[in-house]
């Protein structure tokens, strides 16, 4: 395990990640600008939508920014597993020709993702400022949030990238996994919208959804419900946590178990 | 130096194939309720064993699909065998092929320190010794164009001079010497020689049994999935020569040419001995008859180091008219040529035929072999002495 981070694994890391930079924003003219552009144009679709023309969030202190901040965190979880599905399979060439431990590129795509999470953070933090949003002692819970829903991302892509060689209907079910958990989480409505408890605590229950909230919570505003808030016992806050290491344990598992016939199987 | 750099012990492998395009889950549950398994077991190794030890060049020669890139795959530590074990003492360069993960929409610049990371070095290795590759390369001018508007030479010197960069023991190699110029192949030779002359282990995945004559120092044969023949590189090129007589023999069995020996026996080589000095080259070959034959033609070939015809004679050509022969006498023949060979082994080939060459007695090829060592190394199959007149006009 001591080898985990090695100079040469972490040699090889940078040099994987630089090249999926590189590769992405190949031939456009915008390059690098496109990581920024995007939330912000697709920031600005929602804001008219939800905001303008449904009023949605209206109880809600800066609704914007909460709306922007849950997007940007649901967007990093969508963009980790695709990438994270696609990994081993898209780099097959790599696999079949030359010994490099495998989990090195699921790793060097989850970090792909990690840097553009922290691109759209910035502009987070740009419309904190610009609305001048108190920004209080809580803010430090935010870095244990994204490490919580780093950490489930991280198990489900090892899941997915492991299963997606074998079989490749995963992709297409992943598609409307996506789809149906992004409507069940939180993001474009306020959980408050719900008026029955019980179905605000299943939501809840999932990591997605609890590090959403509870980042909203630590940078936005505290009329957020986060899942302490929605249940009376302090120890269901623990639930997500389980689910995310038991996410990330199986898939360090399983992907352990058939890395060694990726290359066979590819 | 007598220890072992591979030990591969009773190492099988076997690949689950599936009978029809199986990456479905649906297709997995329909399997799953018929209860058929969807793949058959293709076995591509049964327990092959053998030995690699330091500093020794091995080669590894087959048919293709005899499984013998997988081997060299097991031995990268790409593929995990079924059964059996598989030691490495050493470090191993971790790839097999020239310019893995070569991406064409990076720049060369950025091709080689991509590369280079693969091979486990960082960005402050990599910066000191980029100069020096892109001059080994001579690629100076193209390293910030994009790979893809390389050459395919182009790409393949330039994955050369990032390979011999890898500072490992022991080097696997799969097919390299197939591609590539001449230039390119003398600059292969040259860091081969360096590496053995470092006492670096090299095992070579080749069908090129000249490669395997000129730089192996044993070698195996694979067929089927099992080791048919290991030894001297020049028995296991023959084996591996024969394997392919065997087949066509079979469909025709009157005039096999790549056959090691064939004739009716009317009349046969019975000693074939080479004597090398540094002005000439003699072939003498003792023939007896073993039945009553009219004036024999008789010939000889030599075959270069990579299995070219690069001398051949024979009596009728050169208007030298034989006695028939009795059955049980004996005649002797002596080739004689200037030793212009370059460094190499070398194979001869003897034959004996009837005056009208329509009755092959005997035709033995390998009959006896020879090698070459000059001082002045060269590339070239022959070295004569070159006369040189040079002078201002």
């Amino acid at each position: 395990m001591k080898h985990i981070f090695s100079k040469k694994n972490r040699a090889l890391l940078s040099e994987l990640v630089r090249t999926d930079f590189k590769i992405r924003y190949q031939g456009s003219i915008l390059g690098y600008a496109w990581s920024l552009l995007k939330p912000l144009l697709l920031f600005v679709i929602l804001y008219i939508v939800f905001v303008k023309f449904l009023k949605l969030g209206s109880g809600i202190p800066n609704y914007p920014i909460y709306l922007l901040l849950g997007i940007v965190m649901w967007s990093f979880f969508a963009e980790m597993t695709g990438l994270g599905m696609g990994s081993i399979v898209g780099r097959g060439d790599l696999i079949r020709k030359i010994r490099i431990p495998r989990w090195i590129i699921v790793l060097s795509s989850s970090i792909t993702a990690l840097i553009n999470l922290f691109l759209n953070l910035l502009i987070v933090f740009v419309f904190l400022l610009i609305n001048s949003v108190d920004i209080t002692i809580s803010i430090l819970l935010l870095p244990f949030a994204l490490f919580q829903l780093y950490l489930f991302s991280l198990g489900v892509s090892l899941i997915l990238a492991t299963a997606f060689v074998k079989y490749r209907d995963v992709t297409h079910i992943w598609d409307v996994v996506l789809q149906a958990l992004f409507y069940l989480t939180p993001i474009l409505y306020p959980l408050s919208i719900i008026t029955r408890t019980s179905f605000q605590k299943i939501l809840l229950i999932s990591p997605i959804a609890s590090t959403i909230q509870n980042a909203r919570y630590a940078t936005v505003t505290k009329e957020t419900m986060t899942i302490g808030q929605v249940f009376s016992n302090q120890w269901v806050n623990m639930i997500p946590i389980l689910i995310t290491v038991i996410t990330l344990t199986i898939g360090i598992l399983y992907f352990k178990k058939e890395s060694k016939d990726f290359a066979e199987n590819l | 130096m007598e220890t072992d750099a591979i030990v591969v012990q009773d190492v099988s492998k076997s690949f689950k194939l599936p009978h029809e395009k199986q990456g479905s889950v649906k297709s997995t549950f329909i399997n799953i309720f018929k209860s058929k398994k969807g793949y058959e077991k293709q076995v591509v190794l049964r327990n092959v064993s053998f030995k690699v030890k330091s500093g020794e060049f091995f080669g590894i020669v087959g048919r293709n699909g005899s499984g013998k890139s997988t081997l060299l795959k097991l031995l990268a530590g790409i593929y995990s065998p079924n059964e059996g074990a598989l030691q490495v003492n050493g470090r191993l360069t971790p790839f097999i092929e020239l310019g893995v993960g070569f991406n064409p929409e990076l720049t060369g610049k950025e091709n080689v320190f991509l590369n280079g990371a693969l091979l486990g070095f960082d960005r402050k290795q990599m910066e000191k010794m980029y100069d020096s590759i892109v001059s080994f390369a001579e690629l100076e001018r193209f390293m910030d164009q994009k790979l893809k508007n390389y050459s395919s030479g182009m790409q393949v010197r330039l994955a050369f001079s990032i390979a011999i960069r890898a500072e490992s023991d022991i080097l696997l190699i799969d097919e390299v010497l197939a591609v590539g110029d001449a230039a390119f192949q003398r600059k292969c030779f040259d860091y081969f020689m360096k590496i053995k002359k470092d006492k670096h282990t090299l095992v070579l995945v080749t069908h090129d049994m000249g490669a395997v004559r000129r730089y192996c120092d044993r070698a195996i044969m694979i067929d089927k999935g099992r080791i048919v023949s290991s030894g001297s590189p020049e028995k296991v090129a023959q084996a591996y020569q024969r394997l392919f007589s065997s087949e066509s023999e079979a469909s025709s069995t009157e005039t096999n040419t790549t056959a090691k020996r064939w004739g009716n026996k009317k009349m046969i080589a019975t000693k074939t001995k080479a004597l090398i000095s540094e002005e000439s080259i003699a072939v003498t070959v003792k023939y007896e008859a073993m039945q009553d034959i009219g004036s024999p033609i008789l010939g000889f070939q030599i075959l270069g180091p990579s299995g070219d015809n690069i001398v051949e004679g024979n009596t009728m050509r050169e208007k030298i008219i034989t006695k028939p022969m009795k059955k049980g006498q004996k005649a002797e023949i002596t080739w004689r040529i200037p030793n212009i060979m370059g460094s190499g082994k070398y194979e001869v080939s003897v034959a004996s035929c009837d005056e009208s060459t329509t009755e092959f007695y005997d035709w033995y090829n390998g009959a006896a072999s020879f090698i070459i060592n000059k001082d002045n190394e060269t590339a070239a199959v022959v070295d004569p002495k070159i006369q040189i007149s040079y002078h201002k006009i």
